[in-house]
């Protein structure tokens, strides 16, 4: 039983990095999405709405599936239309990272725009006429401020990140979840109801993780509003 | 693009069958999960330990683990049990677990109950205290506070977030494609890719049939809160 339970800790491992780097992929998007919300450009704007809507209005796993299968096969016609290319595969890896990044990068933009646009507008214009440029503005006044009012939103979708990351496994990737289902397939003659207890684990593994972020994402929430009275409500 | 092969009168006829198994999934769990939340909504918030702590643990692991790893859990784990497996063919109780319909539908019944709780909770906690003063100051027993005060105003006030909750189950249920045998509307879109090989148009068909049902249940729940938030919404200029 043990080279089992160890084989799916280890796809814990995969997990992780599946999700921090969605994570990265998610916090640049969602940056940006934030600031062409936030802009005075209407068709930064309008890119803005419609990604946010249409990542919103259809489900994690049909848009990984598109992009997984879809983008292989885009990505080897734009190839062979633009003449001698060897053709690429794109790993499951990449496609999951991706697809959840693309995602989730759409829920960081609401996020950061609900932080950007909690940080009073005078602090701005104060900045502005000391002679700071748009981007000193950003740097030194918006971003600081910003940690603090997006903190509770970003816990909230790095944890939901986290679980959709379980989704990989439909694409081959030998995660936490793809193991836990093969091992309880290899197991059932030889362990009684192993497909629960090793889907148990992978789900207990799941459920640390989550704990853990909890954990130190509040105790960062709490470092960072240092000086802030908190209302009560 | 060759979307005409969607456009044939089987494929069509298949996303239309997933269209059903989908809203049906969604139907099932949001009923049953919506009416086994009320009771535990309410125990999340008793200042009996003993009743508090259970459903703690209940939303903390539902909410703290993958609903595909439930779905699992579910069809291969529990339905895989020789306890059950023993007993599936003479007892109602274990029968459901031969059903992929059923081992999904109790998958995201439970999870959405988990967090539908946690959402009336939350709103319960929020009622105001001099509301229930007021109440118990009328003589109202515990149980007329609950249901005559409490829960008009809690259910009134989770609307918008319970919205967000039944549009993420919408699209949960996506993860019945991942039950054999269980036709849902990513199923429907993943058969005909392996038919045809055709990605883009299987799954942007797939995803617009999905974002035209968020679109629809959006409005549905814009019209339930004019109905029921009426009292919320800012003054109208005459």
């Amino acid at each position: 039983m043990t080279p089992y339970l160890l084989s799916i800790l280890e796809g814990s491992l995969l997990v992780l990095q599946v999700g921090l780097a969605s994570l990265v992929v998610a916090v640049v998007l969602g940056m940006a999405g934030a600031l062409a919300k936030t802009s005075d450009r209407p068709m930064a704007v309008w890119v803005a709405d419609v990604y946010a809507t249409v990542i919103r209005g259809v489900p994690d796993l049909v848009l990984m599936l598109l992009l997984f299968y879809g983008g292989q096969m885009g990505l080897n016609a734009l190839l062979e239309a633009l003449g001698d290319w060897p053709a690429i595969e794109i790993d499951p890896f990449a496609a999951g990272v991706l697809t959840i990044g693309f995602i989730y990068g759409a829920y960081m933009t609401e996020t950061f725009r609900g932080a950007i646009l909690a940080i009073p507008k005078g602090q701005m214009e104060a900045a502005m006429a000391f002679g700071m440029r748009p981007w000193q503005v950003f740097w030194r006044i918006t971003l600081p401020q910003m940690i603090r009012l997006a903190l509770p939103g970003f816990t909230n979708n790095w944890l939901v990140l986290m679980k959709s990351t379980a989704l990989v496994s439909l694409l081959g990737l030998q995660d936490m979840t793809y193991l836990a289902k093969q091992a309880g397939a290899a197991a059932r003659g030889e362990i009684t109801n192993a497909p629960l207890l090793f889907l148990a684990f992978a789900a207990l593994l799941y459920l640390a993780m989550t704990s853990v972020s909890m954990w130190v994402l509040g105790w960062l929430e709490k470092k960072y509003s240092m000086g802030i009275r908190l209302e009560r409500d | 693009m060759e979307f005409d092969v969607i456009l044939r009168p089987e494929n069509l006829r298949m996303y239309w069958e997933g269209c059903v198994n989908s809203l049906a999934l969604l139907l099932v769990s949001l009923c049953a999960g919506g009416l086994l939340s009320l009771p535990m909504a309410l125990a999340r918030v008793s200042a009996r330990a003993w009743l508090r702590g259970p459903v703690w643990l209940f939303t903390y692991v539902l909410r703290g683990t993958p609903l595909l790893i439930q779905v699992y859990l579910i069809y291969y784990g529990l339905g895989q049990m020789e306890y059950i497996q023993a007993r599936w063919d003479d007892s109602w109780l274990w029968r459901g677990f031969k059903e992929p319909f059923f081992c999904a539908a109790l998958a995201f019944s439970l999870n959405t109950c988990a967090y539908t709780t946690e959402l009336l909770a939350g709103a319960i906690r929020h009622v105001p205290a001099g509301e229930l003063e007021a109440a118990r100051a009328c003589g109202l027993s515990e149980w007329a506070c609950i249901r005559r005060i409490v829960l008009p105003s809690a259910l009134r006030r989770s609307l918008p977030g319970y919205s967000n909750e039944v549009i993420m189950m919408l699209h949960s249920t996506s993860l019945a494609s991942t039950v054999p045998a269980l036709l849902d509307i990513t199923g429907a879109a993943r058969s005909i890719y392996a038919d045809f090989y055709l990605p883009f148009e299987a799954f942007i068909s797939a995803g617009l049939i999905y974002l035209s049902l968020t679109l629809v249940l959006v409005q549905l729940f814009r019209l339930a809160e004019q109905r029921w938030l009426a009292h919320l919404r800012p003054r109208q200029s005459v």
